[in-house]
């Protein structure tokens, strides 16, 4: 890049985050601003929205415009707000009970919808925010919540298979503690045409510290991103949960109906003339 | 004699075309000078099964039902138990029914002075390759009322346009051989001329007004789930909205639909949806995240007979309840009824500038009365309201995203602004938008956030009032029940009563100065609605005192008050 255009720093603002000392959302939020200060994207055209959680305090500490909704809500919201203003870069942001749990339903629709926004799940196995009951992607024998003191006693989500199969265009895994690779792909991501869809590990170190062993388990096993689906749900087939990488990258048109006006406003009632 | 308004009930099970036989009955009449409307009534099956179109046909304007139908034409008697208490007849009513179909079931039977007349439909339609018994039907009934057989051929043309003459032909005979019947029939009184039109009229359903409306406040934006009996509006907004550049988005759900219209309204997009019932109650906690970040958006709630599923296919006014006090916290927002099947397309405008210039959340409460029924209307005259949002022109640093300003509204930055970015809130804030929990930021906000609402200039459009200004009694009422309110009135007055009428457009805050001022001089008040519990009548006395003795009239759902009912109470009040 030859000319900086701004700072990592510009990009956040001078707000601290509420978060605990070694929680893995700091990386992911400074490899937010790195990103988008690499990609050269104005702070103005970007907006960041999230839902309720730790990972969702996200866009207040960053300096682009952002909206906090509620809980499970944030992909809505997104993709009403890029399909009404396709102009903007619009990234939406939180955690795994908020993207995979109260808002499911939107997870999978949105990946099916395919709007051109770049979703980024902070997951950590656990509700940190609400100070650690279990996730839909807590193993099934996790006894660290006195709301499921025998363990969930259920089958872990796999959210990248959910994404696929849901239809979203462009699917990656990445660790918050290699925010180089992270940040390579926040940056394929926001290029990509399409719902992007990029599923972070990031520990809490609060209610899961045994997460701060992930750092172990992480491996880039993902090769070079394909188009074909066959080739993906095979890798995903094989997938302990830790492959790093872009996994998928297709080539599905996104959703972006545009309508130039073709009347005045005046015109609509003659059709109601008798 | 001739009658100023004529009430027609045509019935059968799917399949005999009733709805499209009233369709034509009243842009035929709308045609020849009369105004008029059509609601309908449909059983639970999802096709065919029983309906019944519901016309009125009148020498003026008219947005609401008589007290009973004059004329009930059955085309077959299937399953009329279910819906019978719907077709009431006025004294010395007509049936007209075809011998075929059985004799008249005794509890068609159960009014005063009612009349028979029996017309064999099938065999009158039979004779006629492609004759319609639906065709037959309407020629009757326009030989019956005096409505020039012209109109509705003129109409049925362009109904069959494309399928040729032999078609057409099928139903001037069809239409011949009914109003030859009406030779037979005797008694009827015709409606009077009507006097001579000099402009368009419109024929329009409520729910249809309503999307004009919306567009013309502005509204670009519309997320969708269909629901029963809101779904007329999205689907006419679907074609419409990409006309003037706007998008129309189907969700998965209405969770989705209240988030998608606060994210495209973020953007700076006038924004809406329609729901009934229960998808007000799934998109409440989002309102109130709409009232807390001071997000506008627009909520057309088309209420239907509740709790839960209720009776999806019929009306009922008994959602105030939930769209006044559905909302947690202390949460300001505004709600509107539309007064008549026009007015839906008013008071949607309305809200939009409402929304928009107060930067809140505006549910609209019609109902399945108002949105599912079509009426001939003089076309509404252009409307002021356009949604103006306050944008800030130049923004210097720190920028206040909530800052406490008198009238409570703070210039909304929008993306692409340069210098304006902020993170919208549904956490409590401080005037930046940071979040807070601190005690004087809380109070501050909530205070601007009532402020906005309750300091609002909401004009002469709160209310219409009506009546006598020396009135002894008032009649409050909003929404649909304003129609026969407004006859009963009409009827009183006649009598040599006098009445006052305040029909509430604006029914949170509750307008306490304009409404004590409208009833100032009243020693009786009868409030007026169709739901079971009196929602809004608890509503006024929570908020303000009614001069003198104060009376309720509600009941529920589905049969729509009637103007004799308020008569009634008003004379033994
Ligand atoms: C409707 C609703 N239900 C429950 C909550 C409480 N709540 C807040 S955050 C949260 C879970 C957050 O977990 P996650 O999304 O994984 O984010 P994390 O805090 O781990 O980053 C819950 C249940 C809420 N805010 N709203
Ligand atoms: S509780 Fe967990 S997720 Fe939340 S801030 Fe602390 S470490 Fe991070």
């Amino acid at each position: 890049m030859d000319a900086v255009v701004a700072k990592p720093q510009s990009f956040k603002s001078d707000l601290k985050p509420v978060w605990c000392p070694g929680c893995g959302d700091f990386a992911v939020l400074s490899a937010i601003t790195r990103t988008l200060t690499e990609l050269g994207l104005p702070p103005r055209e970007v907006a960041l929205i999230s839902g309720i959680g730790c990972s969702s305090r996200l866009p207040a500490y960053t300096s682009v415009y952002g909206f906090h909704g509620v809980h499970g809500r944030a992909l809505p919201l997104a993709s009403g707000l890029k399909l009404a203003r396709p102009d903007l870069t619009v990234l939406s942001v939180g955690g795994d009970g908020d993207g995979f749990s109260i808002g499911g339903n939107h997870f999978v629709h949105a990946c099916r919808r395919n709007v051109d926004l770049t979703y980024i799940v902070m997951d950590n196995s656990v509700y940190g925010m609400t100070k650690g009951q279990a996730s839909p992607t807590t193993e099934a024998d996790w006894t660290g919540s006195k709301l499921t003191p025998e363990g969930p006693g259920l089958a872990p989500f796999r959210p990248l298979e959910m994404a696929l199969s849901s239809g979203a265009s462009f699917i990656a895994r990445a660790f918050s503690g290699d925010p180089l690779e992270l940040t390579r792909q926040l940056c394929a991501a926001i290029e990509h045409r399409g719902f992007s869809f990029v599923h972070v590990l990031s520990p809490c170190v609060t209610y899961r510290p045994e997460q701060k062993g992930w750092r172990a388990r992480v491996h880039g096993s993902f090769e070079a991103p394909t188009a074909d689906r066959r080739e993906a749900f095979l890798r995903l087939l094989d997938d302990d949960g830790f492959a790093t990488g872009i996994l998928y990258q297709g080539r599905e048109t996104p959703f972006q109906p545009t309508a130039q006006a073709t009347a005045p406003v005046a015109a609509l009632g003659a059709q109601f003339a008798v | 004699m001739t009658l100023s308004s004529v009430s027609i009930a045509l019935t059968g099970s799917g399949g005999a075309g009733v709805m499209t036989a009233g369709q034509i009955l009243l842009d035929a009449a709308a045609k020849a000078g009369f105004y008029g409307l059509m609601g309908r009534t449909l059983g639970p099956q999802i096709r065919g099964g029983e309906s019944a179109a519901l016309l009125r046909l009148a020498t003026g304007p008219v947005d609401g039902p008589d007290d009973g139908y004059d004329i009930l034409l059955a085309f077959d008697w299937g399953n009329i138990e279910r819906f019978q208490d719907e077709l009431p007849l006025n004294t010395g009513g007509l049936i007209i029914a075809d011998p075929h179909q059985g004799a008249v079931p005794d509890i068609m039977l159960t009014g005063d002075d009612i009349r028979t007349a029996m017309v064999p439909f099938h065999d009158l339609a039979k004779p006629i390759a492609g004759g319609r018994v639906n065709m037959v039907g309407l020629g009757l009934i326009a030989a019956l009322i005096g409505l020039d057989p012209a109109f509705l051929l003129d109409r049925v043309a362009r109904q069959l346009a494309g399928k040729g003459e032999a078609a057409l032909e099928a139903s001037r005979a069809a239409l011949a051989a009914g109003a030859a019947a009406a030779a037979d029939i005797a008694g009827v009184s015709p409606l009077a001329a009507p006097a001579p039109r000099t402009g368009d009229r419109w024929s329009i359903t409520g729910n249809d007004a309503a999307g004009l409306g919306a567009i013309q406040g502005g509204v670009r934006f519309c997320a969708a789930y269909p629901i029963t009996p809101a779904t007329d509006i999205l689907e006419w907004l679907a074609p419409n909205l990409p006309k003037v550049g706007g998008t129309l988005v189907q969700c998965e759900d209405e969770l989705a639909s209240i988030n998608m219209i606060i994210g495209s309204s973020f953007g700076g997009t006038p924004s809406l949806t329609a729901t009934s019932g229960p998808g007000l109650a799934l998109m409440t906690e989002s309102l109130g995240l709409a009232v807390a970040s001071e997000t506008p958006v627009v909520v057309v709630n088309v209420q239907r007979g509740g709790p839960s599923t209720g009776i999806p296919t019929k009306s009922e006014q008994a959602d105030l309840n939930i769209a006044v006090n559905g909302l947690h916290g202390d949460a300001p927002h505004v709600v509107t009824a539309p007064l008549s099947i026009g007015d839906c397309l008013f008071t949607t405008q309305w809200s939009v500038h409402l929304a928009e210039a107060m930067q809140t959340a505006v549910i609209v409460l019609s109902d399945q009365t108002l949105g599912q029924s079509r009426a001939i209307i003089d076309p509404p005259a252009d409307l002021a309201f356009v949604g103006k949002r306050r944008v800030p022109e130049r923004i210097e640093a720190p920028y206040e995203r909530y800052a406490v300003t008198a009238d409570g509204v703070s210039p909304m930055a929008l993306p692409g602004q340069e210098g304006g970015a902020y993170t919208g809130d549904g956490l409590e804030h401080d005037p930046v938008g940071h979040p807070s929990t601190q005690t004087a930021h809380h109070q501050a906000q909530l205070d601007k956030r009532r402020r906005k609402v309750e300091g609002f200039d909401y004009g002469d459009h709160w209310a219409e009032v009506d009546g006598d200004p020396d009135a002894d009694i008032a009649i409050v009422t909003w929404g649909s029940t304003a129609a026969p309110a407004r006859e009963a009135m009409a009827r009183a007055r006649a009598l040599g009563f006098k009445v006052r009428l305040v029909a509430v457009r604006l029914i949170h805050p509750v307008p306490v100065d304009r409404l004590r001022y409208a009833l100032s001089g009243v020693s009786r008040v009868l409030v007026v609605e169709q739901n079971h519990d009196g929602q809004y009548w608890r509503h006024l006395r929570a908020h303000m005192d009614l001069p003198g003795t104060v009376a309720a009239l509600h009941r529920p759902g589905p049969v729509g008050l009637r103007p004799r009912e308020i008569l009634a109470r008003l004379q033994s009040q």
